[in-house]
């Protein structure tokens, strides 16, 4: 079934057009000006120029491990992150902490937590599934590498992205 | 039809219906559909009671004067329902009693028991193997707070206890079900575990100088219903949620148990029992369920070889296949020997009956295998198909009656091809200077061993995970494998080989699939007639009475008397 589209009736003044064109004209003759006298700024010249310091609190760049005031490792290898990846570009080799280790009470810890970074695609659902919170989306955004393997977070660069996070709940206590 | 238990009314969520007696009540909501939240409960264990989750409002029917049940406008009994609530899962259900199984009553109970239960148990989801399987979890769902009330101090117990070989004990997370306790009195026969101390520091426990360490320790962490007993092999593994469940058999004994293998990725992780009534009940012994380590062995043979230019090398199947068959050929049947295996399933079997007959082989046998078994679950027959290869490669009495002669015929030098499927020839007497002499030593099997080196053609197969096929039971039951995970490296399933070695000798033989295998199969041996693949189903068919010299135990507690399967006499058109 066909629909008939309603055409706008005009009025004798908007069907000269000539108005129309000489208002769209000024605009465009408006940015001319602006552009002689340099008001205009139109390209960054990256990557010498950054726009880093403007980033907004909620930017998500390269997710990454983080360790607590204690120093510990704070994901426990549940695999959740793992499990709700969209990409699948986790995957995490869980391991026992030996009864006679500091953090003991944690039992499991990631032995092996790699992030293929060519798979991730800055989603942030690893961050907001995390229930240790562990894994944050950090501000890094320019990660490049020669190869597939460069590519490839494992443990030790996640943990270096992430560095120390203050202010988290600590659940794993001794007296918890 | 024997005669069952007479019937009684009962009335459930307001509506009538009959249930033979002895049911129970909370398997009464069940067969209607109403999952009564549960926690110590077990429908092959006994009933404490001492959950107190699967509380439910009842009423008696309300009586006359006369002792008889008065009637309502309905004709119905009229049913006095009782102030408390009460639990449904030691109670058995009789003439005119009413169940209200979702009243505000029962929906606070139920909240009531799960804040109790929560009170000590430690929020450690994120670490816990239980997590995603966990009943506490999936109660917490339905009637949980998001919040706890509680402000003192969580008890503290022993965690990461290794209460014996194979299980891993953490006593904060168990709810004190005793589940685990009844198990090992009455199904295992172990009396090991039990409970010390009191209050909220009770302390689940085994017997100070006797483990945990019975041959079925494992049920408990199956019917564990939180993290408390969990595998010390699994442990830490992986994540419930990533296994690939796939319905199979155990093949470790003549038993065969029912299992649902869990597998990631081309790896198995762990085997669970799966439901079968005539098979295992629900149970397992930890001796299959752990028997999969060698699927990942570094000695897989992972390659085709074959014997050319005074070595073995490896080739590619299609070559690997011709210089057997050409082997083969070279000889009469005289002069050939087969070894199959108890191992083995039925097609492959048969397909290596069928390469005897066109190469008019005699000396034909397999290897039994012995090992000690129970009164619970484990066979002494440790072969899981000697049924199948009694019938289908026509050895009558005892199997291996013919492999003295077998090994006789080598030393003498009478046998010049020797055909070994899935066993090693230097456990029934065959050396290896005798198997170096052979002109022709044709090995199909899974893992390198001291005479696979020997071999003039070594070819590769897969394992019970990693193929498809029925076996029949010890007590002469049909059961399907299916495949979990793929064979590793060149490594192919067995009756692809067989099938493509038949083809090499005969020509075409019109066996493209499995079905059709078992299709042809079914034809020629009278048991299996008017059966497939599928038809088996998940649960087999009983194909033969039980041979009177079965060590196959019945499972524990379960009903034996069952038909055996018949040919229907109508068949659909071909």
């Amino acid at each position: 079934m066909a629909i008939t589209v309603p055409r706008p009736k005009l009025t004798w003044f908007e069907r000269l057009y000539l108005p129309a064109i000489v208002a769209g004209m000024a605009i465009t003759l408006q940015h001319f000006k602006n552009m002689l006298l340099g008001r205009t700024k139109v390209t960054m010249q990256y990557p010498e120029q950054k726009w880093d310091a403007q980033l907004p609190e909620h930017y998500r760049g390269a997710p990454a491990l983080v360790k607590d005031e204690a120093g510990r490792i704070r994901c426990v290898a549940c695999q959740l992150c793992e499990f709700i990846c969209p990409p699948r570009a986790i995957k995490i080799e869980p391991g026992e902490i030996p009864v006679k280790d500091r953090f003991s009470k944690v039992e499991k810890y990631p032995r092996e937590f790699d992030i293929d970074m060519i798979r991730c695609i800055f989603c942030g659902m690893c961050e907001e599934v995390c229930p240790e919170q562990a894994i944050f989306l950090r501000k890094d955004y320019a990660i490049t590498g020669l190869t597939r393997a460069e590519m490839v977070h494992n443990k030790e660069k996640l943990l270096e992205i992430g560095g120390i996070m203050h202010g988290v709940v600590l659940k794993w206590n001794e007296k918890k | 039809m024997a005669e069952g238990p007479p019937s009684v009314n009962v009335q459930i969520d307001g509506v009538w219906h009959q249930f033979p007696k002895g049911t129970r009540v909370i398997e009464a909501c069940a067969q209607l559909g109403v999952y009564i939240p549960r926690y110590c409960y077990h429908p092959k264990l006994s009933s404490p009671g001492n959950c107190r989750m699967c509380l439910i409002e009842m009423g008696l029917p309300r009586m006359g004067p006369d002792r008889k049940f008065e009637l309502g406008a309905d004709g119905k009994p009229v049913i006095n329902w009782m102030p408390r609530p009460q639990i449904c899962c030691a109670q058995d259900v009789a003439e005119g009693i009413g169940v209200r199984t979702s009243s505000p009553l029962v929906e606070e109970c139920r909240r009531g028991v799960m804040e109790f239960l929560l009170i000590n148990h430690p929020l450690d989801c994120p670490i816990c193997d239980q997590a995603g399987e966990c009943r506490l979890q999936e109660f917490s769902v339905e009637y949980g707070r998001a919040d706890s009330r509680f402000l003192e101090n969580k008890v503290k117990k022993p965690k990461r206890v290794q209460i014996g070989p194979r299980v891993t004990l953490d006593d904060e997370r168990c709810i004190l079900c005793s589940r685990c306790i009844r198990f090992c009195q009455e199904i295992a026969k172990d009396d090991v575990l039990g409970f010390t101390e009191r209050g909220g520091h009770t302390l689940l426990t085994a017997h100070p100088d006797k483990p945990l360490e019975n041959n079925y320790s494992l049920n408990t962490v199956d019917i564990c219903p939180v993290g408390a007993l969990t595998s010390s092999h699994f442990r830490f593994e992986m994540r419930v949620w990533f296994l690939k469940e796939t319905k199979s058999i155990c093949t470790s004994c003549a038993t065969g148990c029912n299992t649902i293998i869990g597998s990631r990725e081309d790896v198995i992780y762990r085997q669970t029992p799966r439901e079968n009534v005539a098979v295992n009940s629900v149970w397992m012994c930890d001796y299959g369920r752990l028997n999969f380590e060698y699927l990942t062995s570094p000695e897989r043979l992972l390659e085709p070889e074959i014997f050319s230019g005074n070595k073995l090398q490896p080739s590619d199947w299609k070559t690997v296949i011709s210089h057997t068959a050409l082997q083969l050929r070279h000889f009469t049947g005289w002069d050939i020997a087969i070894v199959a295996s108890g191992r083995m399933t039925n097609e492959e079997l048969w397909l290596t009956a069928r390469l005897a007959q066109q190469l008019n082989v005699s000396l034909i046998d397999i290897v039994p295998r012995k090992g000690e078994g129970d009164d619970i679950l484990l066979s002494q027959d440790r072969n899981p198909n000697t049924n199948g290869a009694k019938i289908i490669l026509g050895l009558e009495g005892k199997t291996g009656a013919n492999l003295e002669a077998i090994a006789a015929s080598v030393a003498e030098g009478r046998i010049k091809a020797l055909v070994v499927l899935g066993e090693d020839p230097t456990q029934f007497g065959i050396t290896v200077e005798q198997l170096k002499k052979l002109p022709s030593f044709i090995t199909m099997n899974i893992l390198r061993s001291a005479a696979t080196a020997h071999a003039t053609a070594v070819l590769p197969s897969a394992a019970y995970a990693e193929k498809r096929g029925s076996m029949i039971t010890g007590l002469g039951r049909l059961q399907r494998l299916n495949r979990a995970v793929r064979p590793p490296g060149q490594a192919r399933e067995d009756w692809e080989i067989l099938r493509d070695l038949l083809q090499e000798v005969t020509g075409s033989n019109g066996l493209g699939s499995i079905e059709d295998v078992f299709r042809q199969m079914a034809e020629s041996i009278p048991p299996l007639g008017g059966l497939s693949l599928s038809k088996i189903g998940d649960l087999g068919v009983k194909v033969m009475a039980t041979p009177e010299n079965s060590t196959t135990p019945l499972p524990p507690g379960e009903p034996a008397d069952e038909e055996i399967f018949e040919r229907p006499l109508v068949h659909a058109p071909k």
